[in-house]
């Protein structure tokens, strides 16, 4: 399964009621992080989880659910996190 | 003295602290391109800034310290605030601006 597959799957505990996940990894092939492998990727998720959580914590949700992948597949993440109520 | 003692005494011994990829002149990461330019629009002048190239054993111990697994990670008055993401969020709110000018 392709990492965006995974990451889908994993993003599933948040219950989220949108998910986008837009890999951007093109733009940064070949400078030096990317030589390991690891994608970028733009995560938008809506999720009531983050219902009463700052933004600190709403990221931390996310890269909990993301777990091993932010070791090595994911190189470099960005997190923008709503819920129901503010999109 | 362990890493995580090293960290809590730069996060607390400086104002400004960004764990970072290179340096404020010459950032290596987009993202760490971004934290400076964020502090230096803020007007923040005394940036203490941590290259995580050159330190590896900080590299992996400040993604502990903070429960946080990416970089960059600022620090103000000991207080993580958040990565690039976050930064760019509460520049553009003007609440880094707020929590900035507190700890002045």
């Amino acid at each position: 399964m392709s990492t965006e597959g995974r990451m889908r799957e994993l993003l599933t505990v948040l219950a989220p009621e949108s998910l986008d996940i837009a890999d951007d990894s093109a733009a940064h092939a070949g400078h030096q992080g990317a030589r390991s492998g690891g994608g970028h990727f733009v995560i938008t998720i809506v999720s009531p989880r983050f219902q009463g959580q700052d933004r600190v914590a709403r990221h931390r949700l996310v890269y909990a659910a993301l777990g091993n992948l932010m070791r090595k597949e994911i190189h470099a993440l960005s997190i923008r996190a709503f819920t129901p109520d503010e999109i | 003295m362990s890493v995580q003692d090293t960290i809590r005494q730069q996060v607390t011994g400086h104002r400004v602290v960004l764990y970072m990829k290179g340096t404020p002149d010459f950032p290596q990461c987009g993202f760490s391109a971004n934290a400076v330019r964020i502090l230096q629009m803020c007007g923040v002048q005394d940036i203490f800034a941590v290259n995580v190239l050159e330190e590896p054993e900080i590299r992996q111990g400040i993604k502990e310290y903070a429960n946080w697994p990416t970089i960059p990670q600022l620090y103000v008055n000991g207080e993580f605030v958040g990565g690039s993401d976050i930064l760019t969020e509460m520049f553009q709110n003007g609440e880094l601006q707020k929590v900035l000018k507190k700890a002045a």
